[in-house]
């Protein structure tokens, strides 16, 4: 040990730490490399690290009970959904009227629909409380209905929500049904003695969509303006005032707006229109804005009883796309066999899953990280998420078209339906605390598989790791290049500097285009073509006037002359910036992060000017001059939504509008996803293409 | 030897019947019931039981003949003039049972527990009095009530009893279970318990089955011996109970028309009749109340159904041809004075005895639709605001009918106004701030000042004392509705204050809001009829009071299930504590100052030399890439990582 320290005291003593550290600087080319690799290899792996849901919260026991919803109540439902179909301009009144025969306290919500604005610093606050623009007339109010059942026993500080959208200018089947599964179970619910928490059935008027409607309804129970609406007034909208009339013998009732308590949990009800004719079937949509999850718990319930209990099959979004693409299925066959060999060395090892269940378990797997990355919600669920109430969509998909159902008989449709999310509510309902002890952060692979965060935060860390590495290898070369001398020294910290400076107005450009819409959104009369010419066309005026405003001599380093590594030390800050923006999108929307350093580390990572490309004419300088001009093309905004769309979607009809009013979908859903796209994707795109570009 | 105690006592008696005669003449018990049907198809069931003992200055001491003694230690020990201890279940419902009456604005609670004490010693005494009491009553009741004792859970309200004053504690535990075994030791300071009487009608499961169900414990103590008169204690106790009449499953109708009202009997509630009186009661009756507005509905419906037949109202009534049946004559029938007036039939249980047994029954006959009167406000709390930050809460204010008929009387007045009080308690973690108090008045926002006229707010102090805000208010007569609203913060709690089940939130008990103008209370002119110590205290003059909900606010919990992570931390910090410590303790300083001497350079500029060099030396290695592979992985270190790797795969395979 000694001796070792006298060899060592000879020269400077590196820590390990610092050793490995400048070991991996030094090889940046393969550590980069291995990193990338490695990241996608661990991202096609996650199906396979997925793991069986379970319920997590013991309070929760579904299934336990019997269940108590009976052929009469169905029976009763029936009737309703055959009223409902029957008579359908006064749909409002004959809901109200079953709503208040059980006891029931039915108020009626009258709100305006909200429209489509975009505001700019509208992201990650709270939802506002009432925009509501003034030449609104009164046939365009929308009204949703709320019963509310008493626990008889319970203390009213927690509630339950179900809701079923519908129009009422038009009941289609489907929604007619679902009001019916909706009502059997508040009617058991209105005799039940087991009730702990309050049920708030809600109909949503859906003419306007159904997102706004729950989300006018959750306003104003969360946050009321405490406004008086002067419409509500005038004498247009008495036909809609006689209706807040509380309907029924209990006139005197206090009919304003009625509340429950804190809400536990919500459920929104829905029936396809369409029937699928192999067998029923329960969609899951649990995605809120900006790739917020309900707790797994949430759906946990539904799937256990849905599978266990109702015998339903229990489905969640997935890329039908995928399932015909040979390559994801030679890998599963791969895996599969790799799995068996491991099982052939050591019975233990249960990591092999067959093909079909890989492929399968990718397809969700895309579909939730596509699903959660977009930002947007699935359904109506989105709205309750925005006050932290746990809410998931359940879409019931029937064997036989509902318009069918309704003509014969819908009743064992009713019941399996009924009883289903009788067995969802009883089991919210045991719930003592608030939905806290399952995960959060997860994504689903199936419905009774998911992957933690900590599991699928590891291939994102490798897609991320090698970019301050590669940085600080640039760094490193840079400095390195130029002899230590006093002067040069202080011209380097210029150098770098400079690049800082092009580096920030490229982003200060990229938040200018991303406000661009905002003023766009003023002109009247424009389709989203248009729109998008005359987007991209500012976009690039303001580039080119960036351009010259930065080349103007004012803002020029003192030492003027080009630099030979200039777009070294570009690309090290550009990087970093990358990184760190992706560090932060991680946090905010993780798979948004993910989706985006799968398009954009690679361009990062091997970014080198044509020129010098071209210049040494071999063969691999070649091929990275040919990578990194179809990857700039690929990795520009439209373009990689193009591509991700055909990807998921289809390439089919795909319109270059289509860009426009997806971006025009992610900033009325306030998606943290467009500012991502704006602020850090876009800029890196740029900068990267000036580097490519760049005159060495 | 018995013999001369006997005497004794007798001879003491005899001393002492002038004093007693003075003072009360005896102890007393009554047991009452009050039966009422209400709107929505249910039936309230009050039972009232009163225990009066007279007090003399050593009768502490004595044994009581009726009178619980565990409840007169008490009164003695802490001194108490009054007090209320109630535990409730359910939710009374305003709208539909009533909030005018005074069975609603005295019997209606918020759930759980609520104990309110009035001391008569030195206000610097109260706390410590207060404290000790908790820890008795929840000895005796079996209930959590000792968790009132922490200050930080009780309050000192100033204008909820002016008599009073600072010598008031309040407090409520809105999340206390309230079971049997509540029940039980209330029903032993009863004489007759629940063997005789009408407290033998206290099934356990039909009263655990009910809609709403409430025990209380009034004791009003006089100790003024002075007066002579009126000194001694008046134990309360009240159970009222809402349910509903057969629930069977078949009973599911779901048509829209109106319904008959479920025809019922005592032993149809409660599956028990009376079997005679307790003994040892002064008197016990059952009432029937038959409301203002459905004997007006029932009157009007006759009129209809039999315009013709002039029937002599007074037999009508007292047999029960009012539109249902009673299927025992009353023993009495009493009319409240005013012209829409209430009926009261009252049934004297003396006669009845096993054999014949008291089971009253209700029989309707038609259809009726008739409302309870209201509060003349309805008050609702809620919260506003989501996530764990901060939020409001909004007190809402609607006016009913009631105060459109308070209007049209009082009309004559040029400026009608409506008094309101507020009291709301706010526990410390939720951090009102009291400045932001709005006030709405018919959906506009007003100045608060315009309408308070008495504030009283005592901020709460954080882990020492609630939050109490009293608010007077007084609204013009015409208001439509009114919102107070007040925002808070949401504090952070010790990791060792949460309560068990901490993420299901914290609770904010409920605001009282009364009205001090109107009074609860019914006027019946029959002497007769306010001996009867429960229609006495139906017929009090008491402002009419009503309770708001209890609001759950969800507040920042820390993950309970951590002790990995804490584990985890604290090893770090020991492995970095415990590395840099023989770091320290290994490191030859001789040595290292010998090598600086060698190199015979400054000590700043040698640390600075290494620190360059060391870090250029690190720029300079990845000139030659080969040169740092080769010194970072040694072939020494390949070998060594396929020795444990072999280690490690014999492990798995082999050994195991």
């Amino acid at each position: 040990m000694a001796e070792s320290e006298t060899v060592t005291a000879t020269k400077p003593r590196v820590r390990r730490f610092v050793r490995f550290g400048i070991f991996l600087i030094s090889h940046s080319n393969y550590v980069s490399f291995i990193g990338f690799v490695s990241g996608i290899v661990a991202l096609l792996l996650l199906p396979i690290l997925a793991k069986n849901t379970y319920i997590s919260e013991n309070a929760l026991m579904p299934g336990s009970a019997n269940n108590m919803l009976s052929t009469q109540h169905v029976f009763h439902a029936t009737e309703f959904v055959n009223d409902l179909t029957g008579s359908v301009s006064e749909s409002h009144k004959i809901i109200a009227q079953y709503m208040s025969a059980l006891e029931a306290e039915v108020t009626y919500h009258k709100f305006h629909p909200q429209l489509n604005q975009f505001s700019p610093l509208h992201f990650f606050t709270s939802p506002d409380s009432g925009i509501v623009s003034k030449n609104i007339s009164c046939s365009s109010l929308g009204i949703n209905i709320a019963g509310i059942i008493r626990a008889p026993r319970g203390d009213g500080k927690e509630s339950i929500v179900l809701v079923t959208p519908y129009n009422p200018r038009r009941v289609g089947p489907g929604e007619a049904l679902s009001l019916g599964i909706a009502y059997s179970v508040f009617s058991l619910l209105s005799r039940v003695t087991w009730l702990a928490k309050d049920v708030i059935w809600l109909v949503a008027d859906s003419q306007y969509g159904e997102y706004s409607a729950v989300s006018a309804w959750l306003r104003e129970y969360q946050a009321p303006a405490f406004r008086e609406v002067d419409i509500d007034n005038s004498e247009t909208c008495n036909a809609i005032n006689e209706l807040g009339q509380n309907p029924s013998s209990d006139r005197k009732l206090y009919s304003g707006f009625r509340r429950a308590g804190t809400m536990a949990a919500a459920l929104v009800i829905k029936v396809a229109e369409q029937g699928n004719r192999h067998e029923d079937i329960l969609n899951i949509y649990p995605e809120a804005s900006n790739g917020q999850m309900p707790n797994l718990d949430l759906i946990n319930i539904v799937n256990y009883l849905g599978v266990h209990k109702r015998g339903l099959r229990v489905k969640v979004n997935k890329m039908l796309s995928l399932f015909g693409s040979r390559w994801l299925n030679t890998l599963g066959g791969i895996l599969e066999s790799l799995g068996q060999i491991a099982r052939s060395l050591n019975p233990q090892w249960k990591f092999g899953i067959s093909a079909t269940e890989y492929v399968e378990g990718a397809a969700t797997l895309a579909s939730s990280l596509y699903l959660q990355g977009l930002g947007v919600p699935t359904g109506p669920h989105g709205a309750f998420r925005d006050y932290q109430v746990d809410a998931i969509t359940l879409e019931i998909s029937p064997k036989v078209s509902p318009d069918k159902m309704i003509s014969r008989s819908p009743n064992e449709f009713i019941l399996r339906g009924g009883r289903l999310i009788e067995g969802v509510v009883r089991s919210i309902n045991n719930l003592l605390e608030k939905f806290h002890q399952s995960f959060f952060l997860y994504l689903l692979t199936s419905s009774s598989k998911f992957v933690s965060v900590g599991v699928y935060m590891i291939p994102f860390a490798l897609l991320v790791a090698p970019l301050p590495i590669v940085a600080g290898s640039l760094y490193a070369e840079a400095s390195k290049s130029t002899p230590s001398s006093e002067v040069v020294v202080k011209h380097n910290s210029w150098k770098w500097l400079n690049s800082a400076r092009k580096v920030l107005a490229i982003h200060l450009w990229g938040a200018v285009v991303s406000l661009l819409p905002y003023f766009l959104y003023q002109i009247p009369n424009s389709t989203p073509t248009t729109n998008f010419t005359v987007w991209g066309f500012l976009s690039a005026l303001s580039l080119l006037i960036l351009y010259f405003v930065l080349g103007s001599p004012i803002f020029e380093s003192p030492t003027s002359q080009p630099e030979k590594d200039e777009w070294a030390s570009l690309k090290s800050v550009t990087i970093a910036t990358t990184f760190i923006g992706l560090s932060l999108m991680s946090v905010i929307n993780f798979a948004t992060a993910e989706i985006g350093a799968l398009l954009i580390v690679p361009i990062c990572l091997i970014a080198r000017p044509l020129k010098l490309d071209i210049q040494s004419r071999s063969f691999r300088t070649l091929t990275r001059a040919t990578c990194n001009l179809a990857l700039g093309l690929i990795v520009f905004p439209p373009a990689a939504f193009f591509l991700v769309k055909g990807a998921f979607e289809d390439f089919y009809g795909i319109n270059v509008g289509d860009y426009w009013n997806w971006v025009e979908s992610l900033w009325t859903w306030n998606s943290a996803t467009y500012l991502y796209v704006g602020i850090v994707h876009l800029p890196c795109w740029a900068l990267c293409m000036h580097i490519l570009f760049h005159p060495c | 030897m018995a013999l001369a105690s006997t005497t004794t006592l007798a001879l003491s008696i005899l001393f002492l019947l002038p004093f007693l005669s003075s003072a009360t003449v005896e102890e007393e018990f009554h047991e009452e019931l009050l039966l009422k049907p209400l709107p929505d198809r249910k039936v309230l069931a009050h039972f009232h039981f009163q225990t009066e003992a007279p007090v003399a200055e050593d009768s502490f001491a004595r044994h009581h003949h009726l009178f619980p003694k565990s409840i007169s230690q008490l009164v003695k020990k802490f001194h108490i003039k009054a007090m209320e201890l109630s535990f409730t279940q359910g939710r009374w419902n305003y709208e539909r049972w009533g909030g005018l009456d005074p069975i609603s604005s005295q019997n209606a609670k918020p759930p759980g527990v609520e104990l309110w004490a009035v001391f008569d010693v030195p206000q610097h005494q109260v706390d410590a009095f207060w404290k000790n009491l908790t820890h008795s009553l929840s000895g005796l009741f079996c209930a959590s009530i000792n968790f009132l004792e922490s200050s930080s859970s009780y309050s000192a309200p100033k204008w909820a009893s002016q008599s009073a004053l600072g010598s008031l504690r309040y407090g409520t535990l809105p999340r206390e279970a309230v079971c049997t075994e509540n029940l039980t030791p209330w029903l032993k300071l009863l004489p007759c318990r629940d063997k005789a009487g009408l407290s033998a009608l206290m099934d356990r499961p039909s009263i655990y089955r009910s809609f709403y169900h409430s025990q209380r414990l009034h004791l009003k103590a006089s100790m003024a011996p002075a007066d002579g008169l009126d000194s001694g204690i008046i134990l309360e106790q009240t159970l009222t109970v809402v349910q509903q009449p057969n629930i069977q499953k078949t009973d599911l109708s779901f048509s829209n028309e109106f319904k008959i009202q479920p025809s019922w009997s005592l032993s149809s509630i409660f599956g028990r009749k009376v079997n005679g009186r307790c003994v040892l009661a002064k008197s016990s009756n059952v009432y029937l109340q038959v409301e203002r507005d459905l004997v007006a509905q029932l009157e009007k419906l006759q009129k209809k159904t039999a315009t013709y037949a002039d029937n002599d109202t007074g037999i009508d009534v007292l047999r029960g041809d009012l539109g249902f049946e009673v299927s025992i004559t009353p023993d009495r029938v009493h009319r409240e004075l005013e012209k829409s007036s209430s009926i009261l039939y009252e049934y004297s249980i003396k006669e009845y005895n096993d054999t014949e047994q008291f089971d009253l029954g209700l029989t309707w006959k038609y259809p009726v639709v008739w409302s309870c009167p209201l509060a003349p406000l309805y008050a609702s709390r809620f919260l506003i605001g989501s996530g764990n930050e901060r939020g409001s809460i909004a007190i809402s204010l609607k006016s009913t009918e009631l105060t459109k008929g308070f209007i049209v009387a009082n009309n004559v007045e040029e400026k009608c106004k409506l008094q309101v009080n507020v009291l709301q308690i706010v526990p410390w973690y939720i951090k009102v701030y009291y400045h932001t108090l709005q006030l709405l008045v018919d959906g506009k926002p007003q100045a608060a000042t315009d309408f308070i006229e008495r504030m009283s707010v005592s901020p709460s102090e954080d882990k020492v004392s609630t939050g109490v805000m009293e608010l007077v208010l007084r609204f013009p007569c015409e208001i439509k509705s009114a919102i107070l609203n007040i925002e808070f913060d949401k504090g952070f709690l010790h990791i060792d204050e949460y309560p068990p089940d901490a993420n299901q939130g914290f609770d904010i008990p409920s605001a009282i809001i009364s009205f001090p103008d109107f009074h609860a209370g019914l006027q019946f002119s029959d002497d007769s009829i306010s001996k009867s110590p429960m229609m006495s205290k139906l017929q009090e003059k008491s402002p009419v009071l009503s309770y708001t909900e209890v609001l759950l606010v969800p507040l920042t919990t820390p993950d309970f299930s951590m002790p990995y992570n804490v584990i985890t931390i604290t090893c770090t910090v020991f492995a970095l504590y415990f590395g840099s410590l023989l770091n320290v303790l290994r490191r030859r300083v001789g040595e290292e100052e010998r090598l600086l001497k060698a190199n015979k350079a400054p000590f700043l500029q040698q640390v600075i030399n290494k620190l360059s060099s060391r870090f250029r030396g690190g720029l300079s290695e990845s000139t030659q890439p080969k040169q740092p592979s080769s010194s970072f992985i040694t072939p020494k270190l390949i070998i060594k990582i396929i020795l444990v790797a072999g280690l490690a795969v014999v492990w798995q395979f082999y050994l195991k």
